[in-house]
């Protein structure tokens, strides 16, 4: 691990500050993400600076509601917490079925949203060939063992996956991302928050260095009562998914009033499911909806030597995903 | 407190120092002015190291030393030290620049810390000239090769073509199972240390008498001058069974360095350097009658190795005995790739040999329309049907009865995917699981104490199994006294000599020693006794006295008895200490020795998304007495979770171009979790195998992991009505 200096952030303005001054600082929230990747020298901060002292691990009502998830919260509070069980049971499913308990008790909210994508060969920094790591030296998991890689969205350059759990949970709630820069705050929409690889795979998100999460804010949501989070996965805990879908269904009687869908482990972000969503709009709640919705989530797959069993997979776990948020028994 | 017993449950005696953190590992010992060192491994899987460049890394702060092929202490014979594997392998010593496969060591970097230490290795620019390597199994078949091995490479009983022939219906199927690492939760490390010529070795280590002889010989040091200690090994599975090239290059850090070097390997560097399963590829071709009956039994198998060193994973071992067929043929073949050297890993050969045969016996129950009970019951070895011994002890058949009852076998209906819960789809299946009970000559001592203690000492390990417990159990009960009241020491070369341990023989190979020093330190005490005027038994014949509750008395009068203490103080207050050495007897050659159990399993299978989970399995052994039903019963219990991880998850995935592992961490490399665990009902029929050993235990550290591997797949093909004959089966395998 490379030497770093080390300081406590007391505001979010210090924070900030900190970051500006210094381009090759991060901040530490879990560390259950970052420390790993120090360890094995993919990052290499100059300094980190521990937020943790900053007042941001509250979870509070929003006006109007709504519920506003602090930076620093707790993957395990969060998932505990009434409110979010109430209202966003989704994801609270997501969260327990992410990592173990242990990561869980110290990965902080905003960074579970800021975990980099998972590849083999980003995390050896062995492999010479990686755009992530070292733009413009290749890709070697598209000529490597990519059984864990995505089938969405990826490019030439780049086919890993984003891990996060929550995170796909998180896409079919669209929240807002509330962010403090240099010159004060602004919002990302969920949806942009993750970037696909493109010719910048480096890049993971749309937040600036410069810039720190003040928290993540969900919006009052009608998909309390029928959604559920599904992941199919190697083990049954601290495996990331091969495939995981949020699904969520506004029902009038048996008719979809409107639906989110999206996915986990098929894309360099959560994969919302856009089109599929929109397909499932006024048509009843039954198999026949949700295997036409599925075809379409997945209408632009592509796959690779290791990972075409993720189409089919990512099909099935649509249609049971959906058929639970239904209400019928699984 | 009453004596101690054989067999009974007794919590081990260790338990409270592992789990408060006293127990000190290999590494974790704190030797004045240790260095710290990192080995630096090659990133390319053949080829030559053209150039090393150490300039960066000898000014970065800390450096003490960094040794790489070109300044390397030069050893005789290049680093060979002609010890026969368990013990001596073919080590990367940085005695040439040739690499062998990815992740072999190619550097030493010694420095103050372990941070600057892995700063330095960073910085180290290695330049190779690399030729393609030798990564496809497959591809290798037809210039496979023969390996030396106890099992010769081929063998056939009986007259192949008639047996075949004699077939009404035939199963013929390939099975695999893929490259595994061992990954004990505690890493491979060293600390080395030098006085003057005598080297101190802490070695995470199954066997502390082999790491002293392949040391001293590789560097060319009378053994004498070794010794190595290792109190607790916190998993091993046969990885540190052997010793390693960081062992070596940690007491060559340390000479160059000239102050103590400690070496602890980091997980990736796991899966490479110190051994591994190979990958298996079986063909069997199973002949029977109409009735069951079989008429004939092929196993042929390939498995890799590395270039440098032959390891034969015997997967045919087991087709030799299991089964009475007049004809079995068997092969192994083994094909070179440039990968690190494999190994025994838990139930070498079994483990992978019994998930391949037991498969296929399943496979023939269907064919016959025939109950898998019955068909194993219809060609039940009544004697080894290949070198026609009799067995030691086999009650097999017990263990199919009380397993089937326990289980419920007999509900079971025996139509594929007749089972089915919402989702669903529920499995019953079947498996035999054996292995071959072995035992070596083994050194024990028993010292009675001044303070009223007893201490047990041999230089054996404890893995996590139990040693200490046991040693102390056993010879407790043999002196009649608690076993609070006796210590167990091992993990010492300066003990009395054990063995390996490996090939679950460590209780069967100790414990007999154990109680000859028991009857000889006993027998010290009688001596002194009728020799001493001082003594109410001067001048007694030894067969007049006994030893009692930690009492010598009079056979003929009881209540005559004397502590030790008062012995030991009459005679000079010294420990009375005897030494003894156990080993099998010449007729244990008359007998085919295994143990053997039946395996049972649930398991509910959701295959529109590919994920299994196994419910419950029941097993019963016969592995003879059970020394202690806790810590034994925890060992077949580890064993099947084991072999559960073998059946669903365990895999070591390989770059296909570099060859490198691309899942080298533990989030990666999957095996069970908690969750993934179902209900386990393990037990053992506890009769004693006198014919093997004299307290009648056999050992259990690997007989769990084998057939409960084909009894889950069974099960899932009873589920599904799919046959998976390819380990591990995994959600992208088993998705319908």
């Amino acid at each position: 691990m490379n030497s770093f200096t080390f300081r406590r952030a007391d505001a979010p303005d210090t924070a900030v500050e900190a970051l500006a001054h210094d381009h090759a600082a991060k901040l530490l929230g879990g560390g259950t993400n970052l420390i790993d990747l120090m360890k094995q020298g993919v990052e290499q901060p100059t300094a980190l600076i521990d937020i943790n002292p900053l007042p941001l691990a509250e979870i509070t009502p929003l006006p109007g509601g709504g519920l506003r998830l602090g930076a620093t919260a707790r993957n395990s509070d969060t998932a505990a917490h009434p409110e979010v069980r109430a209202q966003y049971p989704m994801l609270a499913q997501a969260i327990l079925a992410g990592a173990s308990a242990q990561l869980r008790n110290m990965a902080t909210d905003a960074g579970n949203l800021l975990q980099r994508t998972r590849c083999y060969y980003f995390y050896d920094p062995a492999y010479l060939a990686c755009n992530k790591r070292k733009p413009g030296s290749g890709c070697a998991a598209i000529t490597g063992f990519n059984r864990i890689h995505a089938i969405l969205g990826a490019s030439p350059e780049c086919i890993a996956t984003n891990p996060s759990d929550m995170a796909v949970a998180l896409a079919a709630l669209e929240p807002t991302v509330r962010v403090r820069g240099p010159k004060g705050e602004r919002h990302i929409h969920f949806a942009d928050f993750h970037r696909l690889p493109g010719k910048t795979p480096e890049i993971d998100t749309n937040l600036r260095a410069d810039e720190l999460i003040l928290s993540i804010d969900l919006p009052r949501s009608s998909y309390a009562a029928h959604s559920h989070y599904l992941k199919v996965r190697d083990r049954a805990s601290y495996a990331f998914a091969l495939v995981s879908v949020a699904a969520a269904l506004d029902l009038d009687g048996t008719t979809i009033r409107s639906a989110r869908l999206a996915l986990g482990g098929v894309a360099h972000k959560p994969w919302r499911a856009e089109a599929a969503e929109k397909s499932l709009k006024g048509k009843p709640a039954t198999a026949d909806s949700f295997r036409a919705a599925a075809e379409l989530a997945l209408a632009g797959a592509q796959t690779y030597k290791d990972n075409a069993f993720k189409v089919p997979m990512a099909k099935q776990a649509i249609v049971r995903a959906l058929t639970v948020a239904a209400g019928e028994q699984a | 407190m009453s004596a101690a017993a054989i067999g009974e449950p007794l919590t081990r005696v260790d338990g409270r120092a592992k789990v408060t953190g006293a127990a000190k590992y290999a590494a974790e010992f704190e030797v004045p002015h240790a260095a710290h060192a990192v080995m630096v491994t090659s990133t390319v899987a053949s080829g030559r190291i053209t150039r090393m460049d150490t300039t960066a890394a000898e000014r970065s702060p800390g450096v003490v030393t960094i040794m790489t092929p070109a300044n390397a202490p030069r050893l005789p014979n290049n680093g060979r030290a002609a010890v026969n594997p368990p013990a001596g392998r073919v080590l990367q010593l940085l005695q040439d620049a040739e690499v062998h496969y990815n992740n072999q060591p190619i550097a030493v970097v010694v420095a103050e810390t372990l941070n600057q230490a892995l700063l330095a290795a960073a910085l180290i620019d290695v330049r190779y000239q690399s030729t393609p390597p030798k990564l496809d199994f497959q591809a290798g078949f037809p210039a496979a090769h023969v390996g030396k091995n106890k099992i010769p490479s081929m063998l056939s009983e009986g007259d192949v073509a008639q047996g075949f022939a004699a077939a009404e219906v035939t199963v013929e199927q390939i099975y695999t199972t893929p490259k595994q690492n061992h990954n004990p939760m505690e890493p491979h490390g060293t600390i080395a240390s030098w006085d003057g010529e005598l080297l101190t070795l802490h070695d995470a280590t199954q066997y502390i008498f082999g790491v002293k002889q392949t040391v001293a010989k590789t560097l060319g040091i009378p053994e004498d001058n070794v010794r190595v200690l290792c109190p607790y090994t916190g998993g091993g599975f046969g990885s540190k069974g052997s010793t390693w090239s960081h062992v070596v290059l940690a007491a060559m850090a340390a000479k160059v360095a000239k102050r103590p070097v400690k070496l602890v390997l980091e997980r990736p560097q796991m899966f490479g350097p110190v051994g591994g399963r190979p990958e298996t590829y079986q063909h069997i071709v199973l002949g029977a009658k109409r009735d069951g009956t079989l008429t004939a039994i092929r196993h042929d198998c390939y498995s890799h190795v590395s270039t440098v060193e032959d390891f034969v994973e015997p997967s045919s071992s087991q087709t030799r005995m299991l089964y009475a067929a007049p004809v079995i043929t068997t092969s192994q073949k083994l094909v070179s790739l440039n990968v690190g050297t494999p190994t025994f890993q838990r139930a070498p050969g079994e483990a992978t040999g019994t998930f391949a045969l037991e498969i296929a016996m399943d496979e023939l129950a269907v064919a016959l329309n025939m109950d898998p009970v019955a068909l194993r019951l219809k060609n039940y070895a009544e004697a080894d049907p290949t070198s026609h011994k009799p067995f030691s002890s086999k009650h097999l058949r017990e263990c199919y009865e009380q397993g089937a009852g326990r289980f419920g076998w007999s509900k079971r209906n025996p139509a594929p995917r007749s089972h089915r819960e919402g989702n669903l789809l529920i499995g019953y299946g079947m498996a035999t699981a054996t292995y071959p009970a072995n035992r070596s000559e083994s050194q024990a001592a028993v010292r009675f104490e001044p303070n009223g203690r007893v201490t047990v000492l041999s230089g054996t390990q404890d893995l996590g199994t139990g040693t200490y417990t046991i040693m102390a159990q056993v010879a407790a009960a043999k002196l009649g006294l608690p076993i609070t009241l006796v210590d167990a020491k091992l993990g010492d070369t300066r003990q009395p000599q054990g063995p390996v341990s490996g090939g679950s023989q460590t209780a069967a190979s100790v414990t007999p020693a154990v109680q000859a020093a028991a009857e000889q330190a006993v027998l010290k005490l009688v001596t002194l006794e009728i020799s001493n005027p001082g003594s109410p038994f001067y001048g007694a014949l030894p067969e007049e006295l006994d030893f009692k509750e930690g009492k010598l008395l009079r056979r003929s009068a009881p209540a005559s008895g004397i502590p030790f203490t008062e012995i030991v103080g009459r005679n000079g207050g010294a420990a009375v200490e005897a030494k003894a050495s156990a080993k099998p007897s010449q007729d244990v050659e008359e007998y085919s020795q295994h143990s053997w159990g039946a395996v049972f399993a649930e398991v509910a299978v959701d295959e529109s998304l590919g994920m299994p989970h196994v419910r419950r399995l029941t097993a019963v052994y016969d592995v003879g007495t059970l020394l202690n039903e806790k810590t034994g019963k925890s060992q077949l219990i580890g064993g099947l979770v084991w072999a559960q991880s073998l059946a669903l998850e365990e895999e070591t995935h390989i770059d296909p171009t570099t060859g490198r592992p691309v899942n080298n961490n533990l989030a990666e490399y999957h095996m069970p979790v908690n969750l993934d665990i179902g209900a386990l009902d393990v037990s053992a029929l506890g009769t004693p195998d006198k014919n093997f050993e004299p307290l009648g235990g056999r050992g259990i550290g690997e007989i769990g992991i084998t057939g409960a591997s084909a009894a889950i797949a069974n099960a899932i093909y009873h589920a599904t009505g799919k046959r998976f004959r390819d380990a591990p089966i995994t959600p992208d395998k088993l998705l319908a």
